[in-house]
Parts: structure tokens; C-alpha cells; sequence
């Protein structure tokens, strides 16, 4: 099953609306387009809404991550909405489930973002 | 008790074997009588050494390939990976949850095998490495002493 990405504003944030499974290959390489492509706008308020992602592999961490810090070095935020199960389990495993602002409700995730 | 199953694959160094070593796994430990969880743990661990072998080992080298066996031997399933590549030692891949690693892009797919399966054995091979993981069915993730309990 492959990855989509949709983008939406709200607020000056840009939502993007993954589903699919963020793996090795085309799920990490639509993940990395996209967080590359707002960047490059200049679109630096950045939540990932994770509510359709299925699955995640170890490539798609590393994807998580490193778009984490492209946004972060760009002097932008990146924040995660709406984790499943295995997503939120799999980032408690590997450490980094308090390295990124994870949040449950849309609106609470925009507000807050700096203004 | 059943008899114990071995059946072994020959696997292109592509992306879609990782995905149909994925899809075996499940199927595997579905046979052996794993719970959900738990063969969602095993799945990634396969996908996990797969990928190891696919993109570390044999740098999607056409001409390389991976041999992927899966033993099924009573109450536990035995999944070995070979890979055709330059070999590498576990033991040099940094921890991935020590703090100056967190925000590194890779590593963290020998974790996630040792995190999912009881065990995981490293073998240099003559050429390549080959990746041994085992995981023994509990009671309590037994999707068929649960369907039997019930019944």
C-alpha cells in the first residue's frame, strides 16, 4: 500500500494529512518530498497528522526525525497529531516519543504553535 | 504437536522482497499460532532484517540475493536471513537510544528486532551475514490456547 500526503492551512500551520504506511521507499520518499517542498515555500509551522498511518518502519522513523530537524534548523516547528496505536507504542520503544510535541486534538496542536 | 516446517526462499535484493518477507511473517507466525500483536512484532522484525540485508548487505545489487527460511518447530518460529554482502558486526552500530543518537536517521532497525523477538543471532558468513531471529509462543500470546480456552 503506498503513502498520500494532502496539505491544508489553518492558521498559518500547515497540516499534512498522511495515510498510508510510511516505510523504505515510497512511503519515507512522499514524507521527505513534502516536508522538503513546504520548507522550500517557506511554510515552517509544520503538524503531521499521523491518524491514517498505519504502519511505520525503521526508515519511517528515520524520515520522522530528520524532518523533525530540517524544520527545527529552519527555525520552524514540526508537531505529530492524532498517532495510532503502533505509531505511539513504536516512538515510546525508540526514545523519541518525548522528543517530538505529540498532540490529540487538532485545533489544541495549531494553538499551539508560536505565534 | 505438528511436525516442524522449514521452507526456504531465494529473494531478489529488491524493496518488494522485503515487503513479501513482510507478508510471509505473518503468514508464518499466524500458522504457529501467534496473537496480533505479537505477529505484528515479528513482521517488523523480518521487514527489519530484510531490509539489513536488501539495503546494508547487498546494496540492491541485482546480481545478489537473500535467502529467507522460516521454521516452524512446535511452539516456536525461527526466521533466518542471509544476505550476499560485505558483512558487518552488530556491535559497531551505535545505540540507538542513547541521547546523542536520538535524532540520527538511521540505526534502529537491530533494536527493533531485539525489541521484537526473544532472540537474534548475528553469523558472518564467507560472504555476507546471515541474521537468525526466534520467537518462542507464550501462553499469553497464543491467538489458539485463547480460541481453545473458549471452546
Amino acid at each position: 500500500m503506498s503513502m498520500k500526503a494532502s496539505t491544508r492551512q489553518i492558521d498559518g500551520v500547515t497540516i499534512v494529512d498522511l495515510s498510508g504506511r510510511i516505510t523504505l521507499g515510497e512511503g519515507s520518499v512522499v514524507l521527505r518530498d513534502t516536508v522538503k517542498d513546504l520548507l522550500g515555500k517557506g511554510q515552517k509551522k509544520i503538524l503531521l497528522n499521523l491518524g491514517d498511518v498505519s504502519y511505520i518502519d525503521s526508515s519511517g522513523i528515520g524520515e520522522l526525525v530528520s524532518a523533525f530537524t530540517s524544520v527545527r534548523n529552519q527555525g520552524g516547528e514540526l508537531k505529530l497529531l492524532h498517532l495510532t496505536k503502533k505509531v505511539h507504542d513504536l516512538l515510546q520503544i525508540t526514545k523519541l516519543y518525548t522528543v517530538f510535541d505529540v498532540k490529540d486534538d487538532e485545533a489544541a496542536a495549531i494553538g499551539a504553535f508560536t505565534k | 504437536m505438528t511436525a516442524p516446517q522449514r521452507v526456504s526462499y531465494r529473494m531478489e535484493s529488491t524493496l518488494d522482497s522485503v515487503n513479501k518477507a513482510e507478508e510471509m511473517a505473518d503468514q508464518a507466525a499466524t500458522q504457529v499460532g501467534f496473537d496480533e500483536d505479537t505477529r505484528g512484532g515479528i513482521s517488523m522484525a523480518v521487514r527489519e532484517g530484510m531490509i539489513n540485508a536488501v539495503l546494508h548487505g547487498n546494496a540492491y545489487d541485482p546480481a545478489k540475493r537473500v535467502n529467507l527460511t522460516f521454521e516452524q518447530s512446535g511452539r516456536e518460529l525461527i526466521v533466518t536471513i542471509a544476505d550476499e554482502g560485505k558483512g558487518f558486526l552488530p556491535d559497531e552500530v551505535p545505540d540507538p537510544l542513547a541521547p546523542e543518537n536520538l535524532l540520527k536517521q538511521s540505526g534502529r532497525g537491530i533494536f527493533l528486532m531485539r525489541t521484537f523477538m526473544d532472540e537474534v543471532r548475528f553469523r558472518k558468513l564467507n560472504s555476507g551475514t546471515e541474521i537468525t531471529l526466534i520467537k518462542r509462543l507464550q501462553n499469553s500470546d497464543s491467538a489458539l490456547d485463547r480460541q481453545e480456552a473458549s471452546t
